[in-house]
């Protein structure tokens, strides 16, 4: 072991001199270059989906049927698929269906998941114990076997895939923030703020609510790799996204056992991109928990 | 301990009622029943005959009344009847119980077998070049979704040795239903063995931090010793934990690992029966698994006092 401490290194890895928006992102990049990378990743997916109208180069639903089939050259870059729809284009814009759903049943669940967990944690009693036993309900099921009933409950569409991915993250920032309020109710700030007159409604939302909002943050990433994965997976079980509606999950249910000998392009690269988008939320993920959790820091 | 034990078998069948309640509502959601999908795929709709048809499976009644019906059935343990196959709806399901547990066991055995090992591996030699390889690796197995891993296994098997390993008939004996079991259990433990080598990365990472491992190296206890003995028992205790979860939780993987792979068992058939609005299989199905996630938690509780004698079950 090193018997000297590099003294401006050691500051420079803590974040010493760190100054603006633009010198704390710099350093997160150093600090995270992990992270950084999925960083570079997701906003590429985000950017496909953008601008998917542009970038696409054939449109995602036009079927040819002189195409079908077609390996991939140069008119398709990703080849065709059986109905001649060009693989590239449904990719890009399959980033929008696959962002929308993972974007929107986090929020949506962790939007209910904080309503849920801070009004039991912070107002306890009858209240607290109803909401315990229903999220033990909802905790009883694995997330896609949950996903799955709701989604054939409620009908495929993109509205209702949203929903039915939402409902099983619910408990778990329930739980979360729920015992985030619990400690942070008994904080001499809160004290202050009660002896100030200030109604609990008001506390709850300005005081206790943006001190829970690291670990949801942190939660949030994570969960948003799973949504993402799991509409992949609804939708290659035909309960996700309806036709014609270019989705990962749908796309390689389509092409799986019948193509896997003579159209492996159909399997490779739609799988690409959902293990790419996953891949670069979960680094990114990775990250921001080491960043707002030191306590999970390794 | 004993007032704890009865207090969490209460919960538990609190959680049970309550999730029927929530599974029966969720079905009779669905748009569409057994009778519309059947009807509709004969083009033709004779609505005295549809009727007559709703009538036979108790779906005109009042939800309240099905609900009872079946609750009162199942206590006794009658599953009533498949609405597609018209057999005893436990036939249906009992065949194809141990295919799913068979899976199951394999794939969690593969993923302790490769994680835990991988998980210690990453933490001792935390931040050198071979913790970094196993880090992206076990990222990746959180990012590849099983079903394409699946695919991509089947491909390979296809282009090398020009044959599926896909289940066709029963197999022989049990030697050659494991072996047919290998790769499907592999695509889908691959996610669970990367959830468990994080978590014994870190948890491993805390342990050696604390007092009593210095301790431990200043009285000149080899590394081995340090990390594998001393250690590895501490940190082996949130493990557990995790493992049980996953044991449950396997059966959302093997939903699309046995679609994947055509295995027949309970979670392949489970899309099969939601699809078909088969709620008699459905509803008991859907039970069946949420009574296994609930007692594995409950058996990881106990566990956990067993192994950590600090942690003790109040009365």
């Amino acid at each position: 072991m090193a018997a000297t401490i590099d003294h401006d290194a050691e500051l420079a890895k803590a974040g010493a001199g760190v100054e603006g928006k633009w010198g704390a992102f710099l350093y997160f990049c150093r600090r995270y270059p992990l992270g950084a990378a999925g960083g570079v990743i997701s906003l590429l997916f985000v950017l496909a989906a953008i601008f998917a109208d542009v970038i696409a180069p054939h449109d995602p639903l036009a079927t040819n049927a002189a195409a079908s089939l077609s390996a991939p050259d140069q008119s398709f870059v990703m080849g065709a698929d059986m109905m001649g729809r060009d693989v590239y284009s449904r990719i890009i814009h399959g980033a929008r269906i696959s962002l929308a759903v993972g974007i929107g049943s986090t929020l949506l669940g962790g939007l209910l998941g904080v309503i849920i967990g801070l009004m039991s944690g912070y107002l306890l009693g009858w209240f607290d114990l109803v909401m315990q036993r229903i999220i033990d309900i909802m905790q009883a099921l694995p997330l896609l076997v949950m996903a799955l009933v709701m989604a054939a409950s409620l009908g495929p569409s993109l509205e209702n895939t949203i929903i039915a991915i939402s409902i099983p993250l619910i408990p778990q920032v329930a739980r979360v923030i729920r015992s985030n309020t619990l400690s942070l109710r008994e904080m001499p700030f809160v004290e202050a703020a009660q002896a100030l007159g200030m109604s609990e409604f008001r506390i709850a939302i300005r005081h206790i609510l943006p001190n829970t909002m690291a670990p949801f943050i942190v939660l949030a990433t994570a969960q948003l790799s799973s949504a993402i994965l799991t509409e992949a997976s609804l939708s290659f079980l035909g309960l996700g996204i309806p036709e014609p509606h270019p989705s990962w999950g749908r796309m390689l249910s389509e092409s799986a056992a019948e193509y896997v000998r003579t159209a492996p392009w159909l399997v490779i690269f739609p799988g690409i991109a959902i293990s790419l988008a996953v891949f670069g939320t979960n680094l990114l993920g990775d990250a921001i928990r080491d960043l707002l959790d030191p306590r999970q820091r390794n | 301990m004993t007032s704890y034990l009865v207090r969490r078998f209460f919960l538990m069948l609190l959680t049970l009622i309550g999730m029927s309640i929530v599974i029966f509502l969720l079905l009779r959601l669905m748009p569409g029943n057994i009778a519309d999908i059947m009807f509709d795929s004969a083009g033709f709709v004779d609505p005295a005959e549809k009727a007559a048809l709703e009538k036979e499976l108790g779906l005109d009644l009042p939800i309240p009344v099905q609900y009872w019906e079946w609750i009162s059935a199942l206590v006794v343990g009658d599953l009533g009847f498949s609405y597609v196959s018209e057999m005893p709806a436990i036939d249906e399901l009992a065949p194809r119980i141990p295919i799913t547990v068979k899976l199951a066991l394999m794939a969690l055995g593969f993923s302790v077998l490769f994680g835990l090992p991988l998980g210690v591996i990453s933490a001792v030699r935390q931040d050198t070049m071979l913790d970094y390889v196993l880090r992206v690796i076990s990222l990746s197995g959180l990012s590849l979704p099983s079903f394409w891993l699946a695919l991509l296994i089947l491909m390979a098997f296809v282009t090398y040795l020009g044959e599926i390993p896909i289940y066709t008939d029963p197999p022989d004996n049990l030697w050659d239903e494991l072996l047919l079991y290998t790769i499907p259990a592999a695509a889908v433990g691959f996610r669970t063995s990367a959830i468990i080598m994080r978590l014994t990365r870190s948890s491993m990472l805390e342990v050696l931090r604390q007092d009593y491992i210095r301790t431990a190296r200043s009285k000149g206890a080899t590394d081995n010793s340090v990390n594998y003995y001393h250690a590895l028992k501490n940190a082996v205790l949130p493990v557990t934990t995790i493992i049980g979860f996953e044991a449950a939780f396997l059966i959302g993987g093997l939903i699309i690992t046995e679609t994947v792979f055509n295995i027949p068992g309970v979670a392949h058939f489970l899309v099969e029966a939601i699809l078909m609005r088969d709620y008699p299989i459905v509803q008991n199905l859907v039970m069946f698994i949420a009574v296994v996630v609930v007692l594995i938690n409950f058996i990881v509780d106990l566990l956990y006092a067993v192994l950590d004698p600090r942690i003790k079950y109040a009365d």
